[in-house]
C-alpha cells in the first residue's frame, strides 16, 4: 500500500503561458465533445487525454482507470490576448503608476526606495502592507512623465469589468473653426476681432504657417497650439480616448522590472503581470466537469464544459475571421466577445456584465460560483467533510438507559461496522461474528485477508468463511453493546452537542436516549433527529471514551456547572418527595428504589399508628447521597436545605438542587466526587423522581387553572380599577396636566405610566388567583420547584394575559389613529391598544385575540432574526479564537506560537472546574479551618484532605468500582 | 519581617515557593493573618499544611495544557448568544437612557464598531461634587451641550429681518453657576452668536437681537436653522446627562449618566473624578487611556451585555480571551472579516472563512505560502489538527531500548 502523501505547504503565484503549455496533455480544438457512436473526439473537450470518468476506460495520459486518475490538464490557444477578470483592479493600479513607454515605475529612485523601506517595516510590524501599496501607487500616478524617459503619461480610465482606455488631450479634429471663431469680430461684445497677422505676432508663429494652421492644412505642434490657446484665450484639445486592447497592455507589462513590482507588493518570481493576461487558456481536466448520463441515454454536460464549448467556438471563428482578413470592426467585437467568455468562465457574478445563462435560464455555475460562499468548494467540500459510518434518525426517551448509552436500532448496528484485528486471543469470538453473517444481529459485514483483500461475508458464504479466519485476519463486525459512537444534534453550538456514548443495541427504529441529556444537545422528542457516527480507529475510540464521554461533559465550561441533572418530572418528582416529606411503607419504599443501587433499606424512621415501619421521602432521597456530603444552600422554592453526612436533613430537592443549570448537589457531587459518581447519582436520581412522580401521581387539565368565581370576580375588580386609573390618565393627559418624566415628552411619559398600571393590574390578577390555588395544585408544584413553566404562565391562564406589546411599546398600529375598526379614532383606552383581560382558560374575545397574535408575531420574526444573527457571530468568534491553545507553560497561543495570555484567564484556572460565580473557586478559608481546627485522625486522611487528589478512571458503564454493570449480567432474573 | 503581624518569614518562603497566583498568596498570608488571631498562632508546620492544600486544590483546578480554550471561549460565548433578545432598546439602569442591549450590542463590540449605536458615559464625580447636588450640577452644565432652545425663546421678525432671542434668567443663572448677573451671562451668549454666525448682535438685559448683514429671508432662516446648532456651553457630543443618587461601596453618592460621548472631554472637567468615570465606546477609551483600557472596556462591557440578558454565569476568563485576542497586536481589531479573521497568516484560512476568490487571487499575486500549520488549513489539508490531542507528538515506541 503506498503511503498517503502529507501535504507541507501550499505555494501561490501565477502561471507562465509556457508552463501551461508544458503540462497540457492536449490542446483542445474542437468544440464538439462526443461523435455520433458517443466515443469522445481527438482534441476535444472530452478528449481521453484530459483523465476519464466512465469506468472500465484507460486513461491516455497516464494508464489508470477512473478513479485512481485524477485528470489532466489541456490548453486552448486563445487568438488573442483576453483579461483574467480576477486581476482588472491590479492591472488598473499598475497601468497607473508604471510609464506607458518603458515600463518603469513613476517614481524617483528615492521616492521608489522610501515605499519599498516602508512596506518591509509594514510588514515587519504586522501592520497592513496595502497601505502602503495604495499610497506607493498614489504618489506614481500623480507623475505626469515618466521620470526615467521623459515620456509624458496618460490618465487610465477603467470601463467595468475589462476595458481600459488612455485618456489624453489632443488636438481636437476641428480645431481651425474653433481658431476663426475666436479670430472673428464680434460686434455685440465690443470684440474688434483677431487678424492673422496679430495672431501671428501674439504667438511668434510666422503668418505663412498660421494661414496654413487657419486653413487646416497643417497641424500645430504642442507648443504653437499652446501659444495659439493662450492668444486666443480658447481650449483646441479635446480628449481622446485610446482603448487598450489586452494584447497592448501586456506589452505594457512586459517591460516593468522586477524591482519596481517589488515596491508594488507583486513577487516578480512568482507572478509576472502579463500573466495577468491570458494568452492560453488552461482546459481543466475532464474530472473537474464529469457529465452525466440520464436515464434516456442523453448525456448532460458540466457548466465548465458549456462555457468551453462557447470559448472555443468564439476563438475559433476569430481566428477564421482573422485569417480571411475581416475588417477591424468584426475582429474587435469577436475579441470582446471572447473576452466575455473568458470573463465568464472564470466569474459568473460580475456586476455590470449579464451572466452567462444554461438554455433553460439559469446561470451558469463556473469557477468563482464553485469556491465561493457556504455550498462552495472550501466551506462546503474541504472545512466540511462527507464521512462513512454515520446514521441519522429521530430520537426518543429510555429512562432505563444510563445517561453514557445510547439506544442504537438493531438495523443501523447492522450497518455501521467495528474493525477486530483477530489475534490469537478472540479468534473465536471473531468466527462468531463471521458465522452469524451479515444479518444476524452481532454478525461481520467484511473480512480482511493478511494480504489485503476485502471480502463481503454473506449469508451463503459466512459458515465457509468463519473456518477460515485466522489470527491476522480483520472482521468487520457490527456495533455491539459497550461499542464507544459519537452522537451529535445539530445545531452544535457548544462541545456538549456532541458526545460519546456506549451502544445499546436495541429493537425498533429510534436512538434511544436518557432523558438527562436533553440539556446539553437542547433535545427534545417532537420529531428531533440525531447523527450518529460509528469510530474506526483505536486512537479514535480511546479518545472519545476519555475525553468525549457524557459524563465527562456533565459540567460545563461556560458557567462551570452541570449542565445535565434532571430535569422536567424529575424535578416534579423530587418535589413531591421531599416537599412535605411524605412518609412510606416498607413496600413503598423498595418501589421507589427499585432502579437504583440501594438493595437494603436503612433503618426506618418511625412506626405509624399501624404499628408498621416507616420511611420519610428525605431519607429515601438520601440513600443516593455519599456517606460524608455536607452541603448547604437555599431551594428554588425558597427554603433552607441542609444535608449532612449524606442525609437530607431539612429543606425541598428540587431545581436548585439536582437540576440541569448548575444544580448544587450534583454539581458539588461532580467536582468533589468525581465524574463516576455523579453520573450515578444522576441516573438513580431520575430512576427515583420518575418512580415518585408514579406514586403520587401527577398530571394538569383544564380544571387546575380554574378560580372559584368570587376570586373572579376579585380579578375582574382589580382590573376595573386599572381601568379607572387608565382613564384618569387620560383625562389628566387630555387636559393638559400631566406632568412629564425628566428627559421624556408628555407622550411617552403617559405611555409610560398606562402601561405600569396595567402590568401591576396583571400582577395583582395572577397574585388573586396564586390564593386560590392550593399548594398541591400541579402547575404551582411545577413552577415552584423550577420543573417546568412559571408563576406568570398561571397567572396568564387564570388570572389575566395582560397587555400586548410590540416593539415594546403598546399596540399602536394598524389604521389611522387607531388599532382597529372597532374604537373610535384616538382612543387611548387599555382595551383598544392590547390589553388583553380575559385568561387564557377564561378565553379570548375576538380583538384581545388579535393583538395577541400580533404579539406573538413580533416574537416569533424575532426568533428567525435571531438565530441567523448569532449563528453568524458564532462562526465568527471560533473562526477567530480557533488557534487558541493552553501551553504546558501556562500560556495561551496560537498555532504559530504567538502569545495571547500569558495565563489563562490572568490566574489559569479552568472554567470548567470553576463555577462562574466564585472567582478561583479555593475555599482557603475551609482548608485553614480544618487544619487548625481538628486533628487528622491519620496521615491517610490527612493526604486524602490536603494532597493530590486523582479520581479513579472509569473507561466503561461495563467496568468501575462498584458501579460494574457487567456484574448484573451475571444475576438471574427474578421474573 | 513581613507586612503581616503573624506571618513569619519561613511561612513566606513556603507560600512564595508555590506555583500560586498572586491574588491567591495574598489570600493565602490574609487567612494565615486571621486564623492566627482567632487560634492564638499558626506553626509552621500548620501552615506548610495550609498551603499543601491549598496548591494541590489550585493545581487541580488548572486548565489542562493543550486545552482549545480558544474554540471553547467561542463557544461560550456564542451558545448564549441564541438565548438573547434581538429587542435593540431597553432600559438600562437609569430608565431615562436607551442603550442598545443584547444580541445588537453584543455584535456591535466583536466588531469593534467605530461608534456604538447609543454611545453613553458613566461619570462618577470627587470630593464634595459628588456629595452635594448643587455642585453636581454644575459638573451637568459643563458636560451637557446647551443649546439656544434650552436658554430662552427665539422669535424671528421677518417684517425687521430680526432674530430675537429671549433668554430666561433663571436658566442662565443655573447653567452657568459662577455668574451671578444674567446680563452678564447674555453678553457671553450674544458674544458667542457673533463668532460662531458672523452677525452683529445687539444686546439688550437678556435680550438678544441680530439679523443678517444684508437683508434676504434665506439668509434669515438659515441663521435661525444654525442659531440651533450652536452650543454655548458643555460638550457638543452629549445630549444629555441625567445625574443620580447612587448607593456605592462608601457611601451615597451622585453619578452622572450622558448620553452622547467624548470622553476625553469629559476627564479635563474639573470635579470629574477620572479614575472612575467609563465610556461604553470602546475605541474612545483605547485613544484616551490606551489599550489596556480598553482591553478592561471590552470585558465589562461584554460581562454586563451578557447580565443585562440574565446570562450572567458566562466564565468571565472567556470574555478576557476574546479582549485579549481583539487586542493583541496593541490596537484594537474587530472579531471578523475587517479584523482578526482577515488578517490571518494563511491564505486557505482566510479563503475558508470569507471572500473566498479575492484571497486566493491576491494570494498568487503577492506569491505567498501556506505553512498549513493552523486549524482550518489541517482539515482542509486532511491532516490532524494541532491542538489538543493532536498537538502531543508522544509515541509509544515498537522496540525496547537498547534493543537492536
Amino acid at each position: 500500500m503506498q503511503t498517503p502523501k502529507v501535504l507541507g505547504g501550499i505555494d501561490f503565484g501565477l502561471m507562465d503561458p509556457e508552463t501551461y503549455r508544458d503540462m497540457s496533455a492536449t490542446k483542445v480544438i474542437t468544440a464538439d465533445t462526443y461523435d455520433d457512436d458517443g466515443y469522445p473526439i481527438d482534441m476535444g473537450l472530452m478528449d481521453p487525454r484530459l483523465g476519464v470518468i466512465d469506468p472500465g476506460l484507460e486513461c491516455r495520459t497516464c494508464g489508470s482507470h477512473s478513479g485512481s486518475c485524477n485528470g489532466h490538464f489541456g490548453h486552448i490557444e486563445l487568438a488573442a490576448p483576453v483579461i483574467h477578470v480576477g486581476f482588472t483592479k491590479l492591472i488598473r493600479r499598475l497601468l497607473r503608476s508604471t510609464c506607458r513607454e518603458c515600463g518603469k515605475l513613476a517614481l524617483t529612485e528615492a521616492e521608489r526606495e522610501e515605499f519599498g523601506d516602508r512596506l518591509e517595516r509594514a510588514e515587519e510590524l504586522g501592520e497592513d502592507p496595502h497601505d502602503v501599496l495604495k499610497a506607493a501607487v498614489r504618489q506614481a500616478r500623480k507623475a505626469s512623465t515618466c521620470p526615467y524617459c521623459g515620456e509624458p503619461q496618460a490618465d487610465i480610465k477603467h470601463e467595468k469589468p475589462t476595458t481600459y482606455y488612455e485618456v489624453q488631450d489632443v488636438l481636437s479634429g476641428d480645431y481651425s473653426e474653433h481658431i476663426a471663431a475666436a479670430m472673428q469680430p464680434d460686434e455685440e461684445e465690443d470684440d474688434p476681432g483677431t487678424s492673422p497677422q496679430e495672431l501671428a505676432d501674439k504667438t511668434d508663429i510666422s503668418l505663412e504657417r498660421v494661414n496654413e494652421i487657419m486653413a487646416g492644412e497643417f497641424r500645430p505642434r504642442k507648443e504653437d497650439r499652446r501659444a495659439i490657446e493662450k492668444a486666443l484665450d480658447i481650449d483646441l484639445t479635446e480628449e481622446d480616448m485610446n482603448k487598450l486592447m489586452p494584447s497592448d497592455v501586456r506589452d505594457w507589462f512586459e517591460d516593468i522590472p522586477d524591482e519596481d513590482l517589488e515596491v508594488l507588493g507583486i513577487d516578480a518570481e512568482h507572478s509576472r503581470p502579463e500573466w495577468m493576461i491570458l494568452t492560453v487558456l488552461p482546459v481543466p481536466p475532464v474530472t473537474t466537469r464529469p457529465s452525466i448520463t440520464l436515464d434516456n441515454g442523453q448525456r448532460s454536460e458540466d457548466d465548465l464544459t458549456h462555457k468551453l464549448v462557447d470559448i472555443i467556438r468564439i476563438n475559433q471563428r476569430f481566428m477564421e475571421n482573422r485569417e480571411a482578413g475581416a475588417p477591424q470592426l468584426i475582429i474587435e467585437d469577436l475579441w470582446e466577445l471572447l473576452q466575455y467568455h473568458v470573463t465568464t468562465f472564470v466569474d459568473n457574478e460580475i456586476s455590470g456584465t449579464p451572466p452567462a445563462r444554461h438554455r433553460s435560464g439559469r446561470p451558469l455555475k463556473t469557477l468563482s460560483q464553485r469556491l465561493k460562499g457556504k455550498e462552495g468548494r472550501f466551506r462546503g467540500s474541504l472545512s466540511g467533510k462527507r464521512v462513512n459510518f454515520s446514521a441519522r434518525t429521530v430520537i426518543s426517551p429510555d429512562p432505563t438507559l444510563s445517561l453514557n448509552e445510547v439506544g442504537v436500532p438493531d438495523r443501523v448496528a447492522k450497518e455501521m461496522t467495528q474493525t477486530l484485528n483477530v489475534t490469537e486471543r478472540n479468534v473465536e469470538d471473531a468466527r462468531q461474528y463471521v458465522r452469524n453473517g451479515p444479518e444476524a444481529h452481532p454478525g461481520a459485514n467484511y473480512v480482511r485477508r493478511p494480504d489485503g483483500r476485502r471480502l463481503k461475508v454473506t449469508e451463503k458464504n459466512c459458515e465457509e468463511l468463519a473456518e477460515k479466519v485466522e489470527a491476522g485476519w480483520e472482521v468487520n463486525r457490527h456495533l455491539v453493546d459497550g461499542d464507544i459512537v459519537i452522537f451529535n444534534r445539530q445545531p452544535s453550538l457548544h462541545r456538549m452537542s456532541i458526545m460519546a456514548h456506549e451502544v445499546v443495541v436495541m429493537p425498533y427504529k429510534t436512538f434511544r436516549l436518557n432523558t438527562v441529556v436533553c440539556p446539553p444537545y437542547n433535545a427534545d422528542f417532537d420529531g428531533d433527529e440525531m447523527n450518529m457516527h460509528a469510530l474506526q480507529n483505536e486512537e479514535a475510540r480511546a479518545e472519545a471514551r476519555v475525553l468525549m464521554r457524557v459524563q465527562e461533559q456533565i459540567l460545563s465550561p461556560r458557567f462551570g456547572g452541570n449542565i445535565i441533572g434532571a430535569i422536567q418530572d424529575h424535578i416534579s418528582g423530587t418535589y413531591l418527595l421531599t416537599h412535605a416529606n411524605p412518609e412510606f411503607t416498607e413496600t413503598q419504599a423498595l418501589d421507589l428504589l427499585r432502579a437504583t443501587r440501594v438493595d437494603e433499606l436503612p433503618e426506618a424512621d418511625g412506626v405509624d399508628d399501624d404499628g408498621r415501619e416507616f420511611w420519610t421521602g428525605r431519607t429515601l432521597f438520601s440513600e443516593l447521597l455519599p456517606d460524608d456530603l455536607n452541603l448547604e444552600f437555599t431551594s428554588s422554592t425558597g427554603d433552607a436545605v441542609v444535608i449532612e453526612n449524606g442525609q437530607l436533613i431539612e429543606g425541598t430537592i428540587d431545581e436548585d438542587a439536582v437540576g440541569a443549570f448548575g444544580g448544587e448537589v450534583v454539581d458539588t457531587l461532580t467536582k468533589a466526587y468525581g465524574e463516576t459518581r455523579a453520573r450515578v447519582f444522576i441516573n438513580e436520581i431520575a430512576s427515583l423522581a420518575m418512580r415518585a412522580i408514579m406514586h403520587f401521581g401527577f398530571s394538569i387539565g383544564i380544571d387546575d387553572e380554574s378560580i372559584p368565581p368570587e376570586a373572579e370576580d376579585q380579578v375582574d375588580e382589580a382590573i376595573g380599577s386599572a381601568y379607572d386609573r387608565v382613564n384618569e390618565l387620560i383625562e389628566t393627559y387630555r387636559a393638559g396636566e400631566l406632568e412629564s418624566l425628566p428627559g421624556r415628552s408628555v407622550d411617552e411619559t403617559l405611555e409610560m405610566k398606562i402601561m405600569q398600571t396595567l402590568g401591576k393590574a396583571r400582577d395583582s390578577a395572577g397574585e388573586i388567583a396564586d390564593q386560590h390555588f392550593g399548594d398541591d395544585n400541579p402547575a404551582v408544584v411545577m413552577a415552584r420547584s423550577g420543573a417546568r413553566g412559571s408563576m406568570l404562565n398561571l397567572t396568564q391562564m387564570a388570572g389575566s394575559v395582560g397587555q400586548q406589546a410590540v416593539r415594546g411599546e403598546r399596540i399602536n398600529r394598524g389604521y389611522e389613529d387607531r388599532t382597529l375598526a372597532h374604537y373610535e379614532a384616538d382612543d387611548l383606552s387599555a382595551e383598544a391598544h392590547g390589553f388583553v383581560e380575559n385568561s387564557y382558560r377564561g378565553g379570548l374575545t375576538p380583538e384581545e385575540f388579535f393583538f395577541h397574535a400580533m404579539g406573538g408575531r413580533e416574537g416569533l420574526v424575532d426568533t428567525a432574526v435571531r438565530t441567523s444573527k448569532s449563528g453568524y457571530l458564532q462562526r465568527r468568534l471560533i473562526n477567530a479564537l480557533s488557534e487558541l491553545e493552553a501551553q504546558y507553560d501556562g500560556t495561551v497561543r496560537d498555532t504559530s506560537g504567538r502569545i495571547v495570555q500569558f495565563e489563562f484567564g490572568e490566574d489559569g484556572t479552568s472554567p470548567i472546574k470553576v463555577s462562574s460565580g466564585e472567582g478561583d473557586g479555593i475555599d482557603v478559608d475551609g482548608i485553614a479551618d480544618r487544619v487548625l481546627e481538628s486533628e487528622f485522625a491519620s496521615d491517610d486522611e490527612k493526604e486524602r484532605f490536603l494532597g493530590e487528589r486523582a479520581p479513579p478512571t472509569n473507561l466503561s458503564e461495563h467496568a468501575g468500582p462498584g458501579l460494574n454493570k457487567a456484574d448484573e449480567l451475571g444475576v438471574e432474573s427474578d421474573d | 519581617m513581613t507586612e503581616y503581624e503573624h506571618v513569619t518569614d519561613d511561612m513566606e518562603a513556603v507560600v512564595e515557593a508555590t506555583e500560586l497566583p498572586k491574588r491567591l498568596k495574598t489570600e493565602v498570608y490574609e487567612t494565615l493573618e486571621t486564623k492566627a488571631d482567632e487560634h492564638g498562632g499558626v506553626t509552621i508546620e500548620q501552615a506548610t499544611d495550609i498551603v499543601t492544600g491549598v496548591e494541590n486544590r489550585y493545581i487541580e483546578t488548572r486548565v489542562d495544557p493543550l486545552e482549545p480554550v480558544g474554540t471553547v471561549s467561542a463557544q461560550s460565548i456564542g451558545e448564549p448568544g441564541t438565548q438573547m433578545t434581538m429587542n435593540t432598546f431597553h432600559y438600562a439602569g437609569v430608565a431615562e437612557i436607551d442603550v442598545t442591549q443584547g444580541l445588537p450590542r453584543l455584535i456591535e463590540l466583536v466588531d469593534a464598531r467605530k461608534t456604538p449605536d447609543t454611545p453613553m458615559m458613566t461619570v462618577h464625580l470627587e470630593g464634595e461634587y459628588a456629595t452635594d447636588r448643587e455642585r453636581a450640577h454644575e459638573v451637568v452644565w459643563s458636560i451637557e451641550s446647551t443649546r439656544i432652545l434650552a436658554l430662552g425663546d427665539v422669535s424671528t421678525n421677518v417684517a425687521d429681518m430680526l432674530v430675537r432671542i429671549d433668554l430666561n434668567d433663571d436658566t442662565l443663572l443655573e447653567r452657568w453657576p459662577t455668574h451671578s448677573d444674567p446680563t452678564e451671562v447674555a453678553g457671553i451668549i450674544a458674544e458667542t452668536i457673533e463668532d460662531s454666525l458672523g452677525v452683529d448682535a445687539r444686546q439688550a438685559g437678556t435680550v438678544i437681537e441680530f439679523g443678517p448683514n444684508e437683508p434676504s429671508y434665506r439668509e434669515l432662516l438659515q441663521l435661525v436653522e444654525r442659531l440651533r446648532e450652536i452650543v454655548f456651553k458643555g460638550i457638543e457630543e452629549v445630549e444629555r446627562v441625567v445625574i443620580r443618587k447612587e448607593q456605592l461601596e462608601d457611601g451615597e453618592e451622585f453619578v452622572l449618566y450622558t448620553e452622547g460621548s467624548a470622553f476625553g472631554d469629559v476627564l479635563e472637567i474639573e470635579g470629574v473624578d477620572a479614575s472612575r468615570t467609563t465610556c461604553n465606546n470602546i475605541h474612545e477609551i483605547y485613544r484616551n487611556l490606551g489599550v489596556e483600557a480598553a482591553r478592561e472596556t471590552i470585558i465589562d462591557e461584554t460581562k454586563n451585555t451578557l447580565e443585562e440578558q440574565g446570562l450572567d454565569d458566562v466564565n468571565v476568563r472567556h470574555l478576557m480571551l476574546v479582549a485579549d485576542i481583539m487586542t493583541n497586536n496593541g490596537e484594537i481589531e474587530s472579531i471578523g472579516r475587517h479584523g482578526i479573521s482577515g488578517s490571518k497568516d494563511s491564505v486557505l484560512a482566510r479563503a475558508a472563512f470569507e471572500v473566498t476568490v479575492n484571497h486566493l487571487l491576491d494570494a498568487a499575486v503577492h506569491g505567498e505560502y501556506d505553512e498549513l500549520d493552523g486549524v482550518i488549513e489541517n482539515v482542509i489539508a486532511g491532516k490532524p489538527i494541532s491542538i489538543g490531542t493532536g498537538d502531543v507528538d508522544l509515541r509509544m515506541g515498537s522496540r525496547v531500548v537498547g534493543d537492536d
